[in-house]
């Protein structure tokens, strides 16, 4: 263990685009230890690059989850994100044993099994959305017009929104993802008009069960009515816009290296590839613990890095080349240990179904701008691009 | 080559179902459940792999 002052590094650090992430972050894993850095309001965290690293704190039970805990890093502040209270049923703020009622009762909603049966209304809802961008011209922008309605409406499918909800939920979560389109105001409004929904949905489905995710829960009893809502939300916030930026930013990747068109590998390696949630992950020990040699103290915060850990050479060979034949399934885009994305293999179909309908459908399509033109969320806590002009 | 999966320790990420269909499923509560408890020498690569991929190290593959 080092006893001189570590060197402390400004966090976050600009995100170039594609590829990502930083270049930074390839210094940050040669150091011995932990990366201390500070964030823009001053707090001081422990940046963590190795993707063994990655994993050890992500599985720790002395390192929590909850952001009530004094030195929890505030990421999104900093980023201009404010914070908030916790809501009731935002289980991914929750440790073990806690969490763990939460989890347990949404599990048999995403099983491979159920998710498998999920596929032909995804695939009709791709179509969907593909018949109205083609009938709309030969042009459109891939993020407004494809993968941000996609998962909306897959959500909404799945969250048992009548038919007739759907254009309201597509157009509020729209607002909520668009940093640059929307002011505070507007995505602070879009927020609660969502959650004022979804709190009658939960009315609703109490009085007038269906066959679906909301009227199950209901029926198990292990969550409450009022934790429910905020449950629903972080299913919204957690699969819409992660999954929206995958699909975009694959797109991209895919119509530089078209080798890999067609070849379903492409969704694992574009999961690892652009690693959306390298900010998503904060946790802070609530024990002194050893990390890599480092002794980290309770209290203090600490933010797992997963891009960089899907960039550790030690764990993937020659990590920035898009390489779809490697199989890198020990990736942790989806983090690790009990908090593991819950909805993964959703989003995998949907990516799958998103490429290969896209690529089958529209084999001429082309970026409307340069590569180097495109507009990258830098400025966002997921990673993605504002927009993603097509033509075809 | 023995398997045993803990279904306390489950989170229903699926990976093990993703990478060993022939191995793993998941119940009806959507934790992990073996189909073979005692897999062929076929099977020795892709059990291997969901043990290591599992988040919440609930599936061992013993050595005996």
């Amino acid at each position: 263990m080092t006893q001189a002052e570590p060197q402390v590094v400004d966090f976050p650090l600009r995100r170039p685009g594609a590829p990502f992430p930083p270049p930074g972050y390839a210094g940050y894993r040669g150091r011995q230890g932990l990366v201390l850095s500070r964030l823009p309001n001053g707090d001081r965290v422990w940046l963590v690059t190795r993707h063994e690293d990655v994993r050890a704190v992500l599985t720790d039970p002395r390192i929590s989850s909850n952001p009530e805990h004094p030195g929890f890093p505030n990421v999104g502040e900093s980023l201009g994100v404010p914070k908030q209270d916790q809501i009731p049923g935002w289980f991914v703020g929750l440790d073990s044993p806690e969490h763990d009622r939460f989890r347990k009762a949404l599990i048999p909603e995403f099983t491979v099994r159920r998710v498998r049966a999920m596929r032909p209304a995804i695939e009709r809802t791709v179509d969907e959305r593909l018949d109205a961008m083609l009938a709309a011209g030969d042009s459109a922008d891939l993020v407004a017009d494809f993968a941000l309605p996609v998962p909306s409406l897959v959500i909404s499918a799945l969250l048992g929104v009548p038919p007739a909800d759907r254009d309201f939920f597509e157009s509020r979560t729209r607002t909520l993802v668009a940093i640059r389109a929307s002011t505070d105001q507007q995505r602070d409004a879009a927020a609660k008009d969502l959650l004022r929904y979804i709190s009658r949905l939960v009315a609703i489905k109490q009085k007038w069960p269906a066959d679906d995710l909301v009227s199950r829960l209901l029926a198990a009893g292990t969550i409450a009515p009022h934790e429910l809502s905020g449950v629903l939300m972080l299913l919204l916030i957690a699969g819409h816009e992660t999954t929206a930026n995958n699909i975009a930013l694959g797109v991209v990747t895919l119509l530089e290296n078209p080798e890999w068109i067609g070849d379903d590998r492409a969704v694992e390696e574009t999961l690892r590839f652009h690693s959306v949630a390298d900010l998503v992950s904060l946790r802070v020990a609530v024990e002194d613990v050893e990390i890599s040699g480092q002794l980290v103290r309770a209290g203090e915060g600490i933010v797992p890095l997963v891009a960089a850990a899907n960039h550790d050479d030690n764990s993937f060979e020659c990590p920035h080349m898009f390489d779809p034949s490697r199989s890198a399934r020990h990736h942790v885009a989806f983090g690790y240990g009990v908090h593991q994305c819950l909805g993964q293999n959703l989003v995998r179909v949907e990516m799958e179904i998103a490429y290969r309908k896209l690529f089958e459908r529209i084999p001429t399509l082309a970026l409307a701008v340069p590569a180097e033109g495109l507009s990258f969320k830098h400025d966002g806590v997921v990673h993605g691009l504002h927009a993603l002009p097509v033509r075809w | 080559m023995r398997i045993t999966a803990d279904t306390n320790r489950c989170v229903g990420a699926g990976q093990c179902v993703l990478t060993a269909p022939q191995v793993f499923d998941q119940d009806d509560d959507g934790l992990v459940t073996l189909l073979l408890a005692d897999p062929g020498a076929g099977e020795e690569a892709t059990v291997r792999l969901a043990a290591g991929l599992c988040p919440s190290g609930a599936v061992t593959v013993h050595e005996d």
